[in-house]
């Protein structure tokens, strides 16, 4: 339940201006890859044109080619509704739905599209969901109240659990750990850890410890000033990119030097 | 009165509450330090004192001129605004007169803004209430005609004749103008939120519906019969007729309401829904919608207490009955606002009055406890189903 | 590539989006189509009047002298209406967003919110039997001292129902409006502001003076225009009160008429071109309305583009 996403010649536009130029990258399945870079690189950006999520923002488009598993996220015909299914995204704030209990929550992905699915069936995947996050025994005995309720940390791993229930291939995850206190940061890193023998995780991240504790491989984006796009600088393995860059931009940041 | 309490009051320093166990032994308390902090300041018992002298004087003034309660109340609260304004410059000096000037008037027409809008109130229920029981509530004004009345003012019977067949007019009308604004209202308000982002059709509706909300009452009635004039021809008054007329004046506040509402969502949850791969319309109606569901239904609900009471527009479209008439559809109808109206500008019995404007009290009690019933369940409504927060 | 395995997930669903989309752009372009047809409508309705012998319309001098004392006689009571309701609407505000105690305020917002909904027919009723009678000896008092100034000229109507009377019921009816868009308007006025007055040693009038009335002055003058558009279009209240007859300047003789209760009063019966002469007289006044929402309205966009910095 794993696929690679291979980037070609990719450029992300807001209208005429150009965020993200001339990527390409190979994303392996069942992988923790992380994004870093300064803030306004692009980076988040391009992790939203991964899942198609890009196009919501009036004006977003692209050129060039995303792959999942050698099929076009931007061939004519393709519905974005179908990509999301299969490349699911967490968000930088915890989003639970409001008027949701932690169980509807959970099964927002199947039931807001209007699956019938059956009692038993909808109580083993709230199961299977919340404990692949890590949240089963915290919550399993208030599912009925609402998810608004839960701490940060904890409405995080829900936003988790309710990307997992869909059971996409690939999941996205936008700066997961910005708005949270560093105990919930460590159960998410955790998670992170055990989501990779399951599923392909890409993480945009503003902390480069955290990149260097969860990703396997490490993508390095850098902007040549306000107004320019932002481009791909160096990709490669993490250890490599923090101990031995081959680029200057690269080793400036990770030392600390800017950004 | 001990020396001790006079120099405390000659100070003008505000009294320290003196413990009540203290009171069965008063010692005498050593000569109190003047806090320079008051110095220059008004007695505490100058204002009560000018306000009781302008009371005086204003009930003198009134006497002369053929005493009368309005009349003492206008010279006092003149005198009073003056004097004690013009004390607190004199002792306080002109800054703080001028503010003493500001407050007095501030409070004074508070208290003018008062006197209509209680005595409205009071008219309303003082004259509403002994017309309102089971006969009245429940029965038409059918073969109600002025003999009836005349008959019941020369016996001192009750009332004949009621406001049923208005009541069911008015909530006919007002349910079917809800049934033809709230899809509308709220489908508009969606496409400028969710789909419109401000291009130029949407631009173009949101200042149409600007100028709707402008409209004068009578105006949307006039709209409304000019176009069923040109549908049916030029007598069509019925109830549906006033219902669009009701419409035009309550879309705009539909799509007001519910695109403030829409607007208050966060983004976020959108966001999540398509990222989990639901679609937009269902998002919409499963996600942002329900979010917004309790300030919509307020809005909503405060839309209909305003076209409730809308007199003009029915006046023009849907014309006056004496009877029960359930069919919006065909023949006019009576609604309580034209009720209330032409019960007192052609009072059934032109000789005896004092039924049909006992009558019109009665519909206007009525009247106002429907709109203030609505205006309850607004807050209520937005208070239950706003989404719940805690554990 | 035609192997496209997301492709193949085909698109089920697709269509609803296309019937909710479809539908709520709809709704937009319905409210367009029927204000542009309504219009077209009430035009067509109206053109008899305007192609019409001057000597059939009423008063049998052309539609322009018809119209004329009316929209004067509207413009009057407006005026009379706003020249009352302002001063006091806005102290009513100061007073409850800066005077009252806390816990009266919130509870009396509500309370000028509730009086805002109570319909016009009601305050016509009360206007009617109760104002009316109770400011006749006020009139008669004026017609005796100040009947030497036009507006006062005597002799005072005997029933009470005057342009006069009427001003003041409408001024009663907008000032709950007035009241309540000058009060959010006064709440909103910065903090920090108005602490950085009392700092320096302002009483509290010094306070509203520098800080609070020059934030919210467009704020005011909008709720002012807002409420000028409500007095102008109001029908029941006038309808009510006022003893019509041809434009005088005495406000406290029975005379004047304003376009919303000309039309109520007598459109039941009219037929033919009388009809044609009252909707072109509702246009006249929607055109009026809609000229001072506007402004009103231009007013509070410029408003809210100075006031988005803070």
């Amino acid at each position: 339940m794993s696929k690679r996403i291979d980037v070609k010649d990719l450029n992300v536009y807001y209208s005429k201006f150009l965020a993200v130029e001339d990527v390409n990258i190979e994303i392996q399945a069942k992988s923790v890859t992380a994004f870093i870079g300064p803030s306004g690189c692009g980076k988040s950006t391009f992790l939203r044109t991964l899942n198609r999520m890009h196009e919501v923002i009036p004006g977003g488009r692209v050129e060039g080619e995303v792959l999942l598993d050698g099929d076009n996220l931007y061939e004519s015909g393709v519905d974005p509704v179908t990509v999301r299914s299969q490349i699911g995204m967490v968000f930088q704030r915890p989003n639970p739905f409001p008027t949701m209990s932690i169980r509807d929550n959970v099964l927002a992905g199947v039931k807001l599209n209007g699956k019938k699915i059956s009692k038993s069936d909808a109580e083993s995947l709230v199961e299977k969901s919340l404990q692949g996050a890590n949240l089963w025994n915290e919550v399993k005995d208030r599912l009925d109240k609402p998810g608004s309720g839960l701490s940060g940390g904890q409405q995080q791993r829900l936003c988790i659990a309710r990307t997992i229930a869909v059971k996409p291939q690939v999941i996205l995850m936008d700066e997961p750990c910005s708005a949270l206190d560093p105990i919930s940061t460590l159960a998410i890193e955790d998670l992170i850890n055990e989501l990779k023998s399951e599923f392909t995780v890409v993480i945009v991240t503003h902390n480069m410890q955290q990149a260097a504790r969860v990703s396997d491989k490490t993508a390095f984006f850098n902007i040549a000033g306000t107004g320019k796009p932002g481009k791909l600088i160096e990709y490669a393995e993490t250890a490599t990119i923090f101990s031995n860059p081959s680029v200057k931009a690269t080793e400036d940041y990770v030392s600390g030097r800017f950004g | 009165m001990s020396a001790a309490t006079t120099n405390q009051s000659n100070t003008g320093q505000p009294d320290t509450k003196v413990p009540a166990g203290n009171n069965k032994a008063p010692q005498p308390p050593a000569p109190r330090r003047r806090n320079s902090l008051a110095k220059g300041h008004l007695p505490r018992f100058a204002i009560p004192g000018i306000a009781a002298g302008s009371l005086v004087l204003g009930a003198a003034a009134s006497t002369l001129t053929g005493f009368s309660v309005a009349t003492m109340a206008i010279y006092t609260a003149i005198i009073f605004v003056l004097a004690a304004s013009i004390t607190t410059t004199a002792v306080e000096g002109p800054r703080r007169g001028k503010n003493s000037l500001a407050t007095y008037l501030v409070y004074g027409a508070f208290l003018l803004a008062l006197v209509p809008l209680a005595s409205v109130l009071f008219t309303v229920l003082e004259k509403g209430l002994p017309g309102i029981n089971m006969h009245f509530l429940f029965n038409s004004m059918n073969g109600v005609t002025g003999a009836v009345d005349n008959a019941s003012v020369e016996n001192g019977t009750p009332v004949i004749g009621g406001a049923y067949h208005a009541v069911v007019g008015t909530l006919l009308i007002t349910l079917w103008s809800t049934i033809i604004s709230v899809p509308v209202g709220m489908l508009t308000a969606i496409y400028l939120v969710e789909y419109g982002k401000n291009g130029p059709l949407a631009r173009a509706i949101t200042f149409f519906v600007d100028v709707m909300t402008g409209i004068p009452s009578i105006v949307a009635g006039l709209f409304a019969t000019a176009l069923f004039a040109v549908l049916f021809g030029p007598t069509a008054r019925m109830g549906i007729v006033a219902a669009v007329a009701l419409s035009v004046l309550m879309i705009p506040t539909v799509v007001r309401s519910t695109e403030e509402m829409l607007k208050i969502v966060p983004n976020e949850l959108r966001e999540a829904s398509y990222a989990l791969g639901v679609r937009k319309w269902r998002t919409i109606t499963k996600v942002v919608i329900p979010t917004a569901i309790s300030g919509i239904a307020s809005g909503v609900t405060l839309a209909i207490a305003r076209v409730i009471g809308e007199t003009a527009p029915i006046l023009v479209t849907a014309g006056l009955a004496n009877n029960i008439n359930v069919n919006v559809f065909g023949n006019w109808m009576a609604t309580l606002p034209t009720f209330i109206y032409y019960q007192i500008i052609t009072p059934t019995s032109p000789t005896n009055i004092d039924p049909s404007i006992q009558r019109a009290w009665a519909a206007a009690l009525l009247l106002i406890g429907m709109v203030m019933v609505l205006n309850l369940g607004a807050r209520l409504i937005a208070s239950l189903f706003a989404p719940k927060k805690g554990r | 590539m035609t192997t496209n395995a997301l492709r193949r997930q085909g698109s089920k669903g697709q269509a609803g989006d296309k019937i909710f989309s479809g539908a709520a752009l709809g709704a937009g372009i319905l409210i367009l189509i029927t204000l542009f047809a309504v219009a077209i409508f009430l035009l067509i309705q109206a053109l008899p009047t305007f192609s019409a012998n001057p000597a059939l319309i009423t008063g049998g001098e052309g539609f322009v002298s018809y119209i004329f004392p009316i929209v004067i006689g509207t413009v009057i009571a407006a005026g009379i209406a706003l020249l009352i309701a302002t001063p006091v609407g806005i102290a009513v505000a100061l007073f409850i967003s800066h005077y009252a105690p806390r816990k009266l305020a919130a509870g009396l917002g509500y309370v000028i919110d509730l009086l805002a909904a109570i319909p016009s027919v009601i305050y016509g009723a009360w206007g009617y039997l109760v104002l009316a009678p109770a400011l006749v000896p006020a009139y008669q008092w004026l017609a005796e001292n100040l009947g030497f100034i036009p507006i006062f000229a005597g002799p005072a109507s005997q029933t009470g129902k005057t342009i006069l009377t009427a001003g003041i019921v409408l001024a009663v009816m907008v000032l709950p409006i007035i009241t309540s868009l000058s009060r959010e308007i006064f709440l909103q006025t910065p903090k920090l502001h108005e602490e950085a007055a009392l700092a320096l040693g302002a009483t509290r009038w010094e306070m509203i003076n520098m800080s609070v009335l020059p934030f919210a002055r467009p704020g005011i003058v909008s709720a002012v225009m807002l409420g000028l558009g409500r007095a102008l279009g109001e029908t029941m209240a006038v309808a009510l009160v006022l003893s019509t007859g041809g434009l005088i300047p005495s406000l406290i003789k029975s005379g004047n008429q304003t376009i919303a209760a000309e039309i109520a009063l007598n459109f039941p019966e009219a037929f033919g071109l009388r009809l044609s002469e009252l909707i072109a007289a509702g246009l006249v006044l929607f055109v009026i309305t809609l000229a001072v929402n506007l402004i009103a309205r231009a007013i509070i966009a410029r408003h809210k583009e100075f006031s988005g910095a803070n």
